[in-house]
């Protein structure tokens, strides 16, 4: 199941969204119980494209909460594919795709 | 951390995710060490947008609350009426400062809004990047510990 | 008038419970609405679910911000998953609880068969060990999400718990749930009230306490100090450990008792689970 959870709104042709993406978003500077420093570990990069065009690119570093949410808005509508990607640091890489309400 | 590749498609075929980041993408969004493990937020400035001079401007509308109610999830959001190409947040007391930029393609709307960490008290600075040049405004969010902590 | 005088059942220093001669629960309840209603006029009743953000308007706007995307909708995905996985013997907690899950109004009540207070989440452990199945830890994890779950899908619903007058053990029940909540202890010497009643609205160090009417109607929380999913006992043992009390079991007696008492003093209101707090 895709890490990435979208909700995405269509008001009056300009298209509203809210992300919420899983991920723990390590800083590199915690410790695990055994004193051991958790090796940093974070969302890099995320991108947005609807109807084959990119609408919205981040770039974070580890100052982004766990679980990163992310909202931005561009000129679409209702019944458009969404689509929003991250990669991480490891090269890791998650995706998910929506319909625009 | 294993290397995942996931890709959940809701119907529809789906492109590699490796396609996805091909897409021809304006250069100074793209994550860099260089960019976002400076120590100094000018520095980071500089290296994301080949400037650092910077203006105030009360068309930056920065929102952060004046007390943060925890400092691991503090909402923040950054809008502009101006014609902006890129947004970026600085968090003058984290280690590296420059927390995200955020590019605007033609079309999108001037608005980033997300959920920064912050480890105490500290400035928090939002950059326009508008017609080449620099604006910002900024404010301070007070980042406390708690008196009922557990 | 009945007269009702609570009696220490436990050998607590600093003890000072006074012998209030009341009538009875729902006129304990009466006055402790009043109280709230009295502390913070400008409050709407119903928005008292919403515990301290009723009251600050700095923190709620931060509390909106989160509620924009919560982060205790991971919590009920998982939950979802959890309610609706089978069994080894092929039934599922949706064969105890119904296929939604939407029973949180049922909860907390006395059973009269076995004469005890019944919360939401022993239910789910009884559910799962009647069908063969491993119970759950009570604070957190999996049970955190399952109850956020039910929860979820019971929003709205209202608080209506009953203390049945023809079971004298049930008004016990309840009143060792009031004097739990009216007892001082720990090394800080705090009773509930204390902080949640007389200082409700006020500050120690950086945190604001909220009030307790209201308390009940929003569990399982997603804490932003946890930064994962919590139940309301996990809750009441992390606010003893805060005056340095030793906290009771979850789902003990203790614990089921207060819970009953604290749901009951929000009769009328609405349950809105799950929910986002500091």
């Amino acid at each position: 199941m895709s890490s990435i959870r979208i909700k995405a709104k269509d008001r009056k042709g300009l298209v509203d969204v809210k992300c919420l993406m899983k991920h723990n978003m390590e800083t590199g500077l915690r410790k695990d119980k055994s004193g051991k420093k958790i090796p940093e570990h974070w969302i890099q990069d995320v991108s947005a494209e609807s109807n084959g065009k990119v609408v919205f690119t981040a770039a974070f570093n580890t100052s982004i909460s766990k679980d990163p949410y992310l909202a931005f808005a561009f000129a679409g509508k209702k019944g458009d594919s969404l689509k929003v990607s991250w990669k991480d640091n490891t090269g890791a890489t998650d995706s998910a795709e929506t319909v625009i309400k | 951390m294993d290397r995942r590749s996931v890709l959940k498609i809701a119907g529809a075929v789906s492109a590699a995710t490796a396609a996805m980041f091909a897409v021809p993408r304006m250069a100074f969004a793209a994550y860099s060490d260089a960019i976002f493990k400076q120590k100094a937020g000018a520095d980071a400035l500089q290296n994301a947008y080949g400037a650092n001079a910077t203006t105030p401007s009360d068309q930056v509308k920065l929102k952060a609350p004046d007390i943060a109610e925890n400092g691991a999830v503090v909402p923040v959001s950054v809008e502009t009426d101006m014609d902006a190409e890129s947004i970026a947040i600085l968090i003058t007391e984290n280690p590296s400062p420059l927390a995200i930029t955020a590019d605007i393609p033609a079309g999108t709307k001037a608005m980033v809004k997300t959920r920064c960490r912050m480890g105490k008290t500290t400035q928090v600075t939002a950059v326009v990047k508008s017609g080449g040049k620099l604006y910002t405004a900024s404010k301070e969010v007070k980042v406390t510990i708690g008196g009922c902590g557990g | 008038m009945k007269k009702i005088i609570s009696h220490v059942a436990f050998g607590l220093l600093g003890l000072s419970v006074s012998a209030a001669v009341v009538a009875g629960p729902a006129e304990d309840r009466a006055a402790f609405q009043k109280f709230y209603e009295n502390r913070f006029p400008d409050t709407p009743v119903a928005d008292f679910q919403n515990g301290v953000y009723s009251i600050l308007p700095a923190a709620r706007e931060q509390w909106e911000a989160i509620e924009e995307f919560p982060p205790y909708e991971l919590s009920i995905e998982r939950g979802e998953e959890i309610y609706n996985k089978t069994f080894a013997n092929g039934k599922s907690l949706a064969s105890c609880f119904g296929d939604d899950g939407a029973v949180r109004e049922k909860y907390p009540h006395w059973d009269k068969d076995r004469g005890m207070v019944v919360t939401m989440e022993l239910a789910i452990n009884e559910c799962l060990e009647a069908n063969g199945e491993k119970p759950l830890k009570y604070k957190k994890g999996a049970m955190a999400d399952v109850s956020a779950f039910m929860s979820y899908n019971s929003r709205g619903q209202s608080i209506n718990v009953e203390i049945p007058s023809d079971d004298p053990r049930a008004l016990a029940a309840y009143e060792m749930g009031k004097e739990q909540f009216y007892t001082k202890r720990g090394q800080l010497n705090f009773a509930c009230a204390d902080c949640h009643m007389h200082t409700a609205g006020m500050m120690y160090r950086a945190d604001t306490v909220s009030p307790a009417f209201g308390h009940a109607t929003s569990w399982p929380v997603f804490r932003s100090k946890w930064q994962s999913m919590g139940t309301l006992h996990r809750r009441f043992a992390g606010c003893h450990n805060n005056i340095r009390a030793n906290p009771f079991k979850a789902q003990g007696e203790e614990y089921r008792n207060l819970e009953y008492f604290v749901t009951y003093m929000s009769n009328g209101l609405e349950f809105n689970g799950p929910a986002a707090r500091k």
